[in-house]
């Protein structure tokens, strides 16, 4: 076992004593805070209501993932190739920023209704920022020497992009990846919680409110778990990524 | 002389025109140099030397057409009347090579840039020409500081260019190195006009059939060594040079 394995299951021990040791000490009421053994034991006689929501919700967060990243990306090359829609989307980009994703869930849930496609269209909003920053960030950034030397080899612009520029900026959107794989799990969460019939947020709002607090923790572990596996995979991915790129 | 391999793929002859700059660079109110006439002699190197930050680099810059950052009124042109426009070739201090793709991919760089097909054969004679056959497949950064900058000399010999600029090249590597890479630029760059900006008066004074100084906002001539280039390392004449040039540049003020 990797020491750093080690220490992480250390800390998670830790904190499980921690947290078992307050709800303990303090008394508190399983409706307030259960503790962790009352939270696994909901997780196991749960497990199929539990896996089938969380099914729901990476089905949501894979797709919004992919369609968030694909459209970062297109951004990111259309900015990077035309000074004019440089010019033109750069402000509209940052507007979009100044709109909480959170005011725009309900009217989505209402264009879009209680099905998949709104949770997935939040899922693309909250990660299309951070990857079309990062990549477009990334694009702008190619080191000054190798486009002096693509100009004196009178390099043409698309190629200069495609075979120069893009590679560059490999790195760059490899950061912007990672964010997005911790994103996109809030983003279908808080669709979720706007108006949903299923997924790992309908579930946990609807134990909540019947006070099954360890049900709705138990929701919120694998929601953790499933954000956890999702980055780990993402960077695995983008190491290769960058590695090969730099 | 260091032994590098028989040629097996003869690059075809080029010959370069004489080069012409004249004129006034400036960077806001700051005068870089004023009223300067660089002049390249057809097919020969000529050796731009001077203390860094003097505008050595801004005028090889001019001449490749980069952007520089300054404001030069002046004029650059062949003497035989073509643009100076694709007859150039740029070799840094820095090797550029792209850390993605393996060695022979960066000798391939012009042609994929300009969206032709490489001419692979030629390409693979050109590495084993340079002695890096056996690193052919290798990324740069499996390379050793002088395999990196000969397989920057090879792009640069792949463009096949009249007129090749070569800003500070070898500056970053060892003695040893830089004495074989001076060795392989001449031979495999006779016949083209070279610029060479460097800051190495012996560098200079084997290389240079013309010698320019840049100090203090001027351009001045200084005389080569008698023989042609490149001269030996142990040359009396070269060593005399590299010793006037010296205590020129510590004379500059």
């Amino acid at each position: 076992m990797s020491r750093r394995l080690l220490v992480s299951l250390l800390v998670a021990t830790l904190l499980l004593l921690l947290w078992q040791a307050l709800v303990t000490l303090a008394d508190l009421p399983p409706f307030i805070l259960p503790g962790p053994w009352r939270v696994a034991k909901a997780l196991a006689q749960n497990a199929d209501l539990i896996l089938w929501h969380a099914g729901v919700t990476l089905v949501e967060v894979v797709i919004g993932l992919t369609l968030g990243t694909l459209l970062g990306i297109a951004t990111a090359l259309g900015l990077a190739a035309s000074p004019v829609a440089r010019q033109l989307v750069r402000p509209a980009l940052i507007l979009t920023q100044a709109l909480p994703v959170f005011a725009l869930a309900p009217i989505l849930t209402l264009w879009l209704g209680y099905g998949i496609w709104s949770k997935i269209l939040i899922a693309v909003l909250i990660i299309y920022f951070p990857v079309t920053s990062a990549f477009s960030d990334g694009l702008a950034a190619t080191p000054k020497g190798w486009l002096d030397l693509a100009r004196t080899m009178q390099a043409r612009p698309h190629h200069m992009l495609w075979r120069i520029r893009v590679p560059a900026a490999m790195p760059a959107l490899a950061s912007g990846l990672r964010l997005a794989a911790v994103y996109a799990p809030i983003g279908a969460v808080i669709g979720e919680w706007v108006g949903a019939s299923q997924g790992l947020g309908y579930l946990m709002l609807l134990a909540n409110g019947r006070a099954k607090t360890d049900l709705m923790f138990a929701a919120l572990a694998v929601l953790a778990l499933m954000t956890l596996v999702l980055y780990r995979a993402v960077g695995a991915g983008c190491d290769r990524l960058a590695s090969r790129f730099s | 002389m260091p032994v590098f391999p028989a040629p097996t793929s003869r690059i075809p002859p080029v010959t370069g025109p004489a080069i012409r700059l004249a004129g006034t660079a400036r960077f806001g109110t700051a005068t870089l140099f004023r009223d300067a006439v660089l002049e390249l002699l057809p097919g020969t190197w000529t050796c731009l030397l001077g203390p860094s930050g003097v505008g050595k680099s801004t005028a090889l810059r001019l001449i490749a057409g980069l952007d520089t950052g300054a404001d030069f009124q002046g004029d650059i042109k062949a003497l035989d009347g073509s643009p100076l426009t694709g007859r150039v070739a740029y070799m840094a201090q820095s090797d550029l090579l792209l850390p993605w793709l393996d060695l022979r991919g960066n000798v391939a760089l012009g042609a994929r840039l300009r969206g032709s097909p490489p001419d692979w054969p030629r390409i693979d004679a050109l590495i084993d020409r340079l002695g890096l056959a056996a690193h052919a497949r290798k990324r740069p950064a499996s390379l050793s500081g002088g395999q990196r900058q000969r397989t920057a000399l090879a792009r640069t010999l792949m463009e096949n260019k009249a007129i090749v600029l070569l800003d500070e090249p070898f500056s970053a590597l060892d003695a040893r190195t830089r004495a074989d890479m001076q060795d392989l630029a001449a031979e495999t760059l006779a016949g083209r006009t070279v610029l060479m900006v460097t800051h190495d008066p012996g560098e200079a004074a084997r290389l240079g059939a013309r010698i320019y100084l840049m100090e203090n906002n001027t351009l001045t001539q200084h005389p080569p060594p008698a023989g042609h280039p490149i001269r030996a390392i142990d040359d009396p004449e070269m060593l005399a040079c590299q010793a006037a040039l010296l205590l020129q540049l510590r004379a500059a003020t």
